[in-house]
């Protein structure tokens, strides 16, 4: 059923690739056996290998802040991949994954509060929870279209938390409910400890996404994004692909808000204010829409703008009505300059600038310049030949 | 025309993700060098964290902006002028006092992240007087866990004395202390008069009537009304009808003050005037004088507070002829000149500061936070200050004030005094304060 819809660029690529094996010399054949594998499943195993021990030294070398930080990047990108999927790659607009986050936080500080079990149940209720949630939002997703589905979303992120206010009893109200706190290995520290599960989660969740989209419901998700008259004659079901582009994204939402809660101790309708669901789509958007480099280029900025915008409203002792909104401002500036710059986000521009830099070292560009634009260093590594045109840009 | 995305992870993801943690890696660096040295924090001499020869670095998370900001943001600036005063006078053994207090909004994760950032990165000695349930419930495993004295922390709840937790500690008297003093003045005084509750729905609220409860006849209360902080906007008249209907004579609030004038106001509207019996939380004269004229577009008089019976354990801040607040006066004055307002949150501000002053000195000069919570649990106890109940501070007791005074609300804006000094605990029973007299303040306070 994927085959008429095929727009995946591996078959081409391929093709392409052994028409091109020709102009293969020694060098090359060397550099073509240097490459990551082609089976995506192997190639994301093993990006997200390399960058998991990359953390993970990482971790070790910071200080006991960082690790903190480290968490709430690794949180976010989870959530900004999750939204990423949803409008990048099948153009759904949510300004309500901040009430999703929600969902999945709140089950979790239940089940933390009242039961005994496991850590990774508590999580995956999370994601349960919040997977459901995306059912019913995703049906209704499925039947509206631009600025309706931006406000229906909206009003999610607004009425979800007064939820938690109304249910005080149950969900703690306005205060939000306490959770027991971690206990991590003997002589790891709390926070430590935190951090290396939030990462763990992100890389895998950040993997596997980068796996479905290389898949037939990748391809799915973008056709329908593309064309959905053109999708259904194709023989895909419009909706259903719609909701379950949903389903995962409201997943990525839960499992990041379940996991914010654990790293913060506290679930409650502060957290998950709009402001949240708004944070997420600049990030998204600053970090290169539905790119996993993008992600995590989105929760660093989702971390570290608000101490960014503290720092310097402190230095030039601005009030602190002043300092508690520069942040806001901050993100509208970058947003601005990346949109600006980098059309595509910063992943994009740094992709578009690998480009540039691979053309100008290696010279004329149709032969020798990478072409795809997943190659990001100028190194002969990555210079294969490859085929010339990207074929996304005909479409 | 379409978002340009799909996956391009392979090379880029790997020299993007390296590129992410070496930025960040950056980021961190200038830190990672201070924070080792917050491990030891049982460590002896003078080199605990945050502590010099000539300075102590205190901390704190406050709401200075955000829905809890009006009123409750002029404590911290009112602690720091008191702490300007004593460092004028020559500080603590020759150490001036640096109080660096940062905004959460009342937001938990906000509070979690900057009060890791005052630990962890600009290691402070302690974390003095936070503001918040919520939020400092949110931090108390991490600063235990790090050895951090987190320090007379504003909040009625009664989660900052547990064994579980030795360096968290209360201040303020337990919102369950106050419940049970209210309560035993309306038994005692206005016995045989039909009661209603109205209370905030959450722990504050709930813990107060626990308190009330615990002393009450349930047979005398005969309507319990809720209401929650966001829909304060939608006004009392439901909650007032109804305390009416069901004929209640007394009405006991647990309410925040923007609540406690929106509850007078809807009264007034149907002229129905109970006496109100009203938490210390939500009875401040000035603040509350400001809402109804706020609220009632200068129509409410602040007449309409005349009558209010309410628990205090300072000396009301009317009170002129009170030398703590003649001291607190002049202190703001000098070093709050800022903030205009003369309320009960400055003078909070300052009593809660004079505390820490006293705490600090009992540590002695060999400062650290082990010699900080020794004192605490030896010597706090008999601190004298303008507190109205002694302190209750012990190894097993980390409450603060577990006592209050009735006053009565006369005119508007003077708060009298009235009747004995009641002393309680979350367990025990209420009994009468005897032998105490709050302490004159030092004749150099206020420099």
């Amino acid at each position: 059923m994927g085959r008429p819809v095929d727009l995946d660029r591996r078959t081409t690529s391929a093709a392409m690739a052994t028409g091109g094996s020709t102009t293969g010399q020694a060098p090359g054949r060397w550099l073509r056996t240097a490459r990551l594998p082609r089976q995506p499943f192997l190639r994301h195993g093993l990006i997200t290998l390399v960058a998991g021990v990359a953390l993970f030294l990482l971790t070790d070398s910071l200080g006991p802040f960082n690790d903190f930080q480290m968490a709430q990047i690794a949180i976010y990108a989870v959530a900004v991949a999750g939204l990423g999927l949803l409008t990048g790659w099948n153009g759904q607009i949510s300004l309500g994954h901040g009430a999703l986050m929600a969902v999945g936080a709140f089950a979790t500080a239940e089940l933390n509060i009242h039961t005994n079990v496991a850590l990774a149940l508590q999580i995956l209720a999370g994601v349960a929870a919040a997977a459901v949630a995306g059912v019913i939002v995703g049906m209704i997703a499925a039947r509206l279209r631009g600025p309706y589905l931006a406000g229906a979303t909206l009003a999610l992120a607004l009425a979800l938390p007064e939820i938690a206010v109304k249910y005080s009893t149950v969900l703690g109200g306005e205060e939000g409910l306490t959770l027991n706190p971690l206990t991590s290995p003997r002589s790891v520290n709390l926070d430590r400890w935190m951090a290396w599960i939030s990462l763990l989660c992100a890389l895998l969740v950040t993997m596997l996404l980068a796996n479905l989209a290389t898949s037939r419901f990748g391809r799915a998700f973008r056709a329908v994004r593309d064309d959905e008259i053109a999708a259904s004659l194709a023989g895909i079901n419009v909706a259903r692909t719609q909701v379950l582009a949903f389903v995962v994204s409201s997943a990525c939402a839960g499992l990041a808000g379940s996991l914010l809660g654990l790293a913060v101790g506290n679930v409650g309708p502060q957290s998950f204010e709009v402001a949240l669901s708004i944070s997420l789509l600049a990030a998204m958007v600053i970090g290169g829409t539905g790119g996993m480099l993008g992600a995590w280029i989105g929760g660093f900025f989702l971390v570290y703008v608000p101490q960014w915008s503290s720092s310097v409203s402190h230095s030039l002792h601005l009030s602190t009505a002043v300092e508690s909104n520069l942040s806001l401002a901050f993100y509208g500036v970058v947003l601005m300059v990346v949109i600006i710059v980098a059309p595509s986000g910063i992943q994009g521009g740094i992709e578009a600038a690998a480009r540039l830099a691979g053309r100008l070292a290696f010279g004329r560009p149709p032969l020798l310049a990478p072409a795809e634009s997943d190659l990001v260093s100028p190194s002969p590594a990555t210079d294969t030949p490859r085929p010339i045109r990207n074929p996304k840009e005909d479409t | 025309m379409t978002i340009k995305t799909l996956h391009r992870p392979r090379h880029a993801a790997v020299a993007g993700l390296l590129s992410v943690a070496l930025v960040a890696a950056a980021c961190g660096s200038s830190s990672t060098s201070k924070s080792s040295s917050s491990t030891p924090s049982s460590g002896g001499g003078s080199s605990a964290p945050g502590v010099t020869a000539n300075s102590i670095l205190l901390g704190s998370t406050q709401p200075l902006t955000g829905p809890a900001a009006p009123g409750y943001s002029e404590i911290a600036p009112a602690s720091n002028a008191l702490f300007q005063a004593v460092n004028a006078a020559g500080g603590i053994y020759g150490r001036k006092i640096v109080y660096q207090y940062v905004d959460d909004q009342y937001n938990p994760s906000v509070t979690a992240t900057k009060t890791r950032q005052l630990v962890l990165q600009n290691n402070i000695f302690a974390d003095f007087n936070p503001l918040g349930t919520p939020t400092q419930l949110t931090v108390q495993p991490f600063l235990n866990s790090q050895g951090v004295p987190q320090l007379f922390v504003a909040s009625g709840c009664d989660c900052w004395s547990s064994s579980k937790y030795p360096w968290s500690s209360g201040w303020q008297p337990p919102y369950t202390d106050e419940g049970k003093i209210l309560g035993t003045y309306i038994k005692d005084n206005l016995a045989g008069k039909k009661v209603g509750y109205l209370y905030q729905d959450d722990e504050f609220g709930l813990d107060g009537v626990k308190g009330l409860d615990a002393v009450l006849p349930s047979s005398t209360v005969v309507s319990r009304q809720t209401y929650s902080v966001t829909t304060l906007t939608a006004g009392m008249a439901n909650q007032i009808a109804a305390l009416k209907a069901a004929g209640a004579q007394v009405v006991a609030l647990y309410t925040i003050p923007a609540a406690t004038a929106l509850t007078l106001l809807a009264a007034a509207q149907i002229g129905y005037s109970p006496t109100w019996v009203v938490s210390s939380v939500g009875s401040d004269p000035p603040t509350l004088a400001g809402l109804l004229t706020s609220f009632s577009k200068g129509k409410a008089p602040a007449s309409l507070l005349n009558g209010m019976v309410t628990n205090i354990y300072l000396p009301p801040e009317s009170d002129n002829s009170n030398p703590w607040i003649q001291a607190f006066k002049a202190i703001q004055a000098k070093y709050d000149s800022n903030n205009k307002n003369w309320d009960g949150n400055v003078e909070y501000g300052m009593a809660v500061a004079y505390t820490m002053v006293d705490l600090l000195k009992a540590a002695g000069k060999n400062l650290t936070r082990q010699s900080l919570l020794q004192a605490l649990d030896t010597k706090a106890g008999s601190f004298t200050g303008p507190w109205l109940v002694p302190l209750s501070y012990s190894g097993s007791d980390h409450y603060g004030i577990q006592g209050s005074q009735i006053a009565v609300n006369q005119g508007g804006l003077n708060l009298v005094p009235t009747g004995p000094v009641y002393q309680t605990t979350v367990s025990g029973p209420v009994t009468t304060v005897t032998n105490y007299t709050p302490a004159a303040p030092p004749a150099n306070l206020a420099g």
